[in-house]
């Protein structure tokens, strides 16, 4: 198991290695940043002289050799449009993004999975059917647009609901978030629901299959012909279950959740990570860009690493030394 | 690890042929045929675009600014045409503009699922048949692309490769190839083990010959149900691209930009410059969608009646 | 989740509206980027500063330079000149105001470390600073430059002692000083202590991505301000920030999109709107290989003035200025909105699509060619749709246009490649005066005299560039003003380049507050009153 989990961090090292030095060449190919971020009056000379003291004059290879000597001392570099290290301008908007992740997945878990459930033993009920026709509709309209369709009808048409940005926060804990005033949580209903939606369907459907597979199953038959109640069944032996494929998605989900942020963020106005990054591709701060993905894909690596170990514990059939293929 | 739980394995053999009861199952359900027949609908009108849009919409000559704006139902100040879903601002009829718009969102996802299709069977079956340290590279680099979110990849791709048809093509094909390769490469693997694979192998049949001509027809039905849902998806992913600012370019807007251009809109009350090709956009994945379900339900063995 | 939102909502239509009388709210449309008003040139973080921080002039509305922490000034020779420092002022920490201040801060500049956009460019030709006393002091310059008093309306002033700088500061260029002690940089700004002016308002807290507060200052020597307290928002997408405004999380948005205002003023809100100094303009590629031509056998059609006034006949601005724009813009005949200085009221060139035909004809384009518009898309107010339209029109009289819209980073990167034939910018004259875009966008490229550097059509006229650099070294504004004119004049005849209109800057607030809007497009939340 340990050799398991050495051999997959490192595969993960050089996959974060590889995006790096992608994004590294690539942002030096797209444009000089200081064309962007220059005051237009500066002269010729002053450009070149910011250019030279940014250190973006240097030969590519250099760029690099520097940007790796520094990152394995754990500096990303500075931001050129903030002037401070990149991974601090990244941490400050990282509990708005995770706050926003968590209320989403804590919503499409919490509908998700009971309405799963019920469409998975009446299939063909009205109901049943609804689910599913629902959760296609949700499967198919596309985030953005779908989180325009909510603030044309919550904030522009009833007016109920603001249409973007953070709102009141408070501090917890350290960080800056909204969930604490009511403020806050007006701001955070959209955007949250806007990235649940995906995610609930998904997750509905998921439990449906499980729960038709395991209705079918010998056990629950048995169960059942045993005379216990079908609530105790379906809360014992179903639930326990498909706990395994939900806690995957679970896991697997709060990381591309923290990937599609940059859609709702984007269309919310909503101060996170994602739309930070966008931000930093239109300006060219390279090396904003490049922190954001060693940490996006840190925190997606230790994310599957968890799910990985706790699936074990769950399931003891699954051995992880298995899971090679 | 997979996202779905079924690991559609080889069709059992029937009485009837295979193809007719997967067609008779699938006309049982009437929702998936209308998914079926709204997507027909939708690639008829792409395809038809040409011949059935009112006007060019990327014919410069033949737009007017001082038509620019219009709600639905107005006509134009110069020629008296209709726009029966209003113009944008540059005063583009809409209904044009969404029939080229689809025409573009269909190539674009569909070329790309052509493409990695075929990079993926190539590389599933052959990973299933020689097995070993290239079946076990391969899937490495499959597992590890797929623990990343699509969008991810694919924003960062473009925002490195600038706009155009051509790179939203490209990212599409690369965060797809491996869906396919994985597929393929699953059910192959369970017909590579029966010994009549073992037999041609020892007639001596070319490698080439074995893979394409026994394993790869095994590895069709979850392929179809796989590049359903994909294309579903490819669709909505070009979309976000583009709203995000780093898909097409405006010479050639699909659905997304569209309505990206249209969002700056929508809260003026110029609604029908987003909504309508959403509409279009919806209805196209909703359609792939439902079709996608049923095929998944009438290829998966294990829940058949 | 879903039972608590009822009620959640009921309170939030209830408190609403809550808002206390002394406190203000700004929606801006970007964040800043530093609390340090000399980190980086920028609009954003300028308009932030300068309700901290002074400077020794001030530009008005308009962009006239008037007196700032400065009374009076006046150049005693050509290269020298003379300010005498208003008496009395303190900084919010209480320390005076002194020569001691200034020449610190001058000091600092070059000493920032990783600014994107330096203030360098305006203090590169300072040779020398010396205080006569603590409220007299010279400043020499290398070479004869009228401009100093307009530029040094751009330094804010800090404080020297809260910054750490020993009792004697003397001056030398380019970061040579002495006596500044630990110079502090941009990140420490964000604290309070560190950001020490002698503006209108003081800064209480900063929090990055969410807002920036400020709070009275009672001390300031031009009288109290109106607020007790300051809060400036970043909400940089559009619909959200028009949104803040109207369900009152805001009572001021910089930057409405044009689109929006109707609804914003039927909803009850106050518009107010300015003419900028920014100008949005075509600029063609005047060299023999210019790029993306099709159709011409390899010459370049755009080295013929015919050619170029055809495309300027060929554009219907007041058609942009209405449908694009959506009025809030106005057609533009030269390079500043008159009547600003060195303007001429020139009468902009009309629409007459048969003339740039015919002109088109007469250089031997019957059949027109065809070329490619590079335009920004995330830079100027609807450029993308701006360069659609003009596209548009140009395909009229025969000219086949491809427009090649990327976002900022990527379009000045190209355009500084010469990568466009004919592309579509802007361009806001900080100084409010002509010299500024002449130098820029006409003047022959001349890397060594800083000439140029946005010409990025190549446009050369060693005619024009005598006369502005003859401008450019004479003090005295009359005669100055008659140079600018005449080399505007020699340019814009020869469409060098073409004007296609000023942009206007409009502001939404609510219906009892009261904003003058500024040329220079900043909001500042100092100017803001509360309606009579």
């Amino acid at each position: 198991m340990i050799v398991y989990l050495i051999r997959r961090f490192g595969q993960s090292l050089l996959a974060i290695a590889a995006m790096a030095v992608l994004v590294f060449l690539g942002v030096y190919a797209i444009g000089n940043p200081v064309d962007v971020l220059i005051n237009p009056e500066a002269t010729q000379a002053e450009i070149a002289a910011t250019t030279e003291r940014l250190g973006l004059d240097k030969p590519l290879y250099e760029q690099f050799g520097i940007f790796v000597v520094n990152m394995f001392q754990g500096d990303l570099g500075t931001s050129f449009v903030f002037g401070r290290p990149a991974m601090d301008v990244i941490l400050d908007r990282l509990p708005a993004t995770m706050e926003l992740a968590m209320v989403a997945l804590i919503l499409s878990v919490g509908i998700g999975v009971p309405l799963g459930v019920w469409a998975g033993l009446r299939p063909d009920s009205i109901a049943g059917r609804t689910i599913m026709g629902g959760s296609i509709l949700g499967f198919s309209l596309p985030n953005f647009w779908q989180g325009m369709l909510l603030i044309l009808v919550f904030a522009v048409l009833l007016g109920w609901l603001p249409a973007g940005g953070r709102g009141t926060t408070t501090e917890f804990l350290g960080m800056q978030v909204s969930f604490l005033t009511l403020d806050g949580l007006s701001h955070m209903i959209l955007p949250a629901i806007n990235l649940a939606l995906f995610k609930m369907s998904l997750i509905i459907r998921l439990t449906r299959a499980n729960t038709r597979e395991v209705v079918l199953q010998d056990y629950v038959k048995f169960a059942r012909a045993k005379g216990i109640s079908s609530r105790r069944v379906v809360m014992v032996h179903i639930l326990k279950n498909i706990m395994i494929p939900v806690i995957t998605i679970i896991g697997l989900e709060l990381g591309s959740m923290v990937a599609f942020a940059i859609v709702t963020e984007t269309v919310f106005a909503w101060p996170g990570m994602g739309k930070l990054l966008i931000d930093s591709i239109n300006l060219l701060d390279r090396p904003v860009i490049v922190a954001y993905l060693m940490l996006t894909v840190l925190i997606i690596v230790s994310i599957n690493l968890f799910v990985d170990i706790l699936y074990s514990i769950l399931d003891p059939r699954v051995r992880l030394s298995e899971m090679k293929g | 690890m997979s996202m779905s739980s079924d690991q559609p394995a080889a069709i059992p053999a029937r009485i009837d042929h295979p193809v007719k009861r997967v067609f008779k199952e699938f006309v049982e359900d009437r929702v998936a045929v209308l998914g079926l027949a709204l997507f027909v609908i939708v690639a008829v009108i792409a395809i038809a675009a040409p011949w059935l849009a009112p006007q060019d919409p990327y014919a410069l000559a033949q737009l007017d600014i001082m038509d620019g704006g219009l709600p639905p139902g107005e006509q134009s100040f110069g020629t008296g045409q209709t726009y029966w879903l209003g113009t944008d601002t540059q005063g583009r009829d809409m209904l044009s503009a969404i029939m080229y718009g689809l025409r573009i969102s269909l190539v674009v996802a569909f070329v790309s699922l052509g493409i990695a299709i075929s990079i993926g069977v190539i590389v599933g079956v052959a990973a299933a048949y020689f097995g070993g340290r290239f079946d076990a590279f391969v899937m490495r680099i499959v597992d590890l692309q797929l623990s990343f979110p699509a969008i991810l990849i694919a924003l960062i791709l473009l925002a490195l490769f600038g706009r155009g048809v051509d790179k939203v093509i490209l990212a599409l094909v690369i965060v797809q190839w491996a869906y396919y390769a994985r597929t393929v490469r699953s059910s192959a693997i369970v017909e590579r083990r029966k010994d009549y694979i073992d037999a041609a192998r020892c007639l001596a049949l070319s490698h080439r010959r074995i893979m394409f001509r026994h394993l790869l027809p095994n590895c069709v039905p979850p392929l179809i149900v796989v590049a359903t849902v994909q294309i579903a998806q490819a669709i909505a992913l070009e979309a976000t691209l583009s709203f995000l600012g780093v898909g097409v370019p405006i010479t050639e807007p699909s659905l997304g930009l569209l309505i990206a251009n249209g969002y700056d809109y929508l809260l003026s009350g110029r609604y029908w410059i987003s909504l309508f090709p959403g509409i279009a956009l919806v209805l196209t994945i909703i359609g792939l969608n439902l079709v996608g379900d049923r095929l998944r339900d009438v290829l998966n063995p294990r829940l058949q009646k | 989740m879903k039972l608590r939102s009822i009620p959640l909502l009921a309170v939030l239509l209830a408190s609403g509206t809550a808002l206390q009388a002394q406190d203000l709210s700004i929606g801006l449309k970007s964040e800043a980027t530093s609390m340090d008003p000399q980190f980086h040139q920028l609009t954003t973080n300028i308009q932030v500063a300068l309700n901290i921080f002074e400077a020794l002039t001030k530009q008005d509305a308009v962009q006239k330079v008037g007196p700032g922490l400065a009374s009076e000034w006046e150049a005693t020779d050509d290269t020298t000149w003379r300010f005498t420092l208003r008496d009395g002022v303190t900084f919010h920490n209480g320390s005076p105001f002194t020569a001691r201040d200034v020449i610190y801060s001058f000091c600092r500049i070059p000493l920032v470390e990783n600014s994107p956009s330096p203030y360098t460019i305006y203090t590169g030709g300072i040779v020398n600073m010396t205080a006569e006393g603590d409220h007299t002091l010279i400043i020499e310059t290398e070479k004869a430059n009228p401009l100093l008093p307009t530029e040094m309306s751009s330094l804010p002033i800090l404080s020297a002692d809260a910054l750490g700088a020993e009792a004697e500061v003397t001056y030398a260029p380019n970061g040579g000083c002495e006596g500044l002690g630990e110079v502090p940089q941009s990140p420490a700004f964000n604290s309070p202590d560190i950001a020490v002016g002698t503006g209108p308002y003081k800064l209480e807290s900063y929090t990055r991505g969410a807002e920036v507060v400020l709070a009275r200052n009672d001390e300031y020597w031009g009288g109290a301000p109106d607020w007790e307290r300051v809060t400036l928002r970043p909400i940089t997408s559009d619909g959200p920030r028009v949104a803040a405004l109207l369900a009152g999380d805001v009572d001021m948005i910089e930057s409405p999109p044009i689109q929006d205002v109707p609804r914003v003023e039927d909803a009850g809100f106050k518009i107010v709107d300015a003419l900028s100094n920014r100008i949005i303009y075509l600029h063609m590629q005047q060299l023999e290989d210019a790029p993306d031509i099709t159709g011409t056998d390899g010459k370049n059609p755009l080295m013929d003035a015919k050619v170029r006034e055809a495309i300027s006949l060929a554009i219907n601005r007041e058609a942009i200025v209405d449908r694009i724009m959506g009025g809030y813009a106005v057609a533009a005949g030269e390079l500043l909105p008159p009547p600003m200085f060195g303007t001429t009221e020139r009468p902009v060139d009309p629409y007459d699509p048969e003339k740039a035909k015919e002109l088109l004809a007469e250089a031997g384009y019957p059949d027109g060619f065809g070329l490619t518009l590079g335009t920004p898309n995330d830079r100027y107010i609807n450029d993308e749709q701006v360069a659609q339209a003009v596209a548009q029109m140009l395909e009229r009289i025969g000219i086949t246009t491809k427009v090649d819209a990327v976002t900022a980073s990527q379009f000045f990167s190209r355009r500084n490649n010469l990568e466009f034939p004919l592309y579509m910018a802007g361009w806001g004259a900080s100084s409010g005066e002509m010299s500024n875009p002449l130098k820029a966008l006409l003047a022959t490229y001349d890397e060594g005299a800083g000439l140029g550097g946005t010409n990025a059509g190549r446009y050369s006229n060693p005619e024009m560039d005598e006369l502005l650099k003859q401008a450019m070294s004479t003090i005295d504004d009359a005669e100055r003003e008659k140079l600018l004119q005449e080399a505007e004049t020699l340019a814009l005849d020869d469409h060098g380049l073409i004007p296609l209109h000023y942009e206007q800057t409009v502001w939404a607030m609510k219906s009892d507050l009261s904003y003058e809007p500024r040329v220079d497009q900043y909001t500042l939340a100092s100017e803001v009153k509360p309606a009579e």
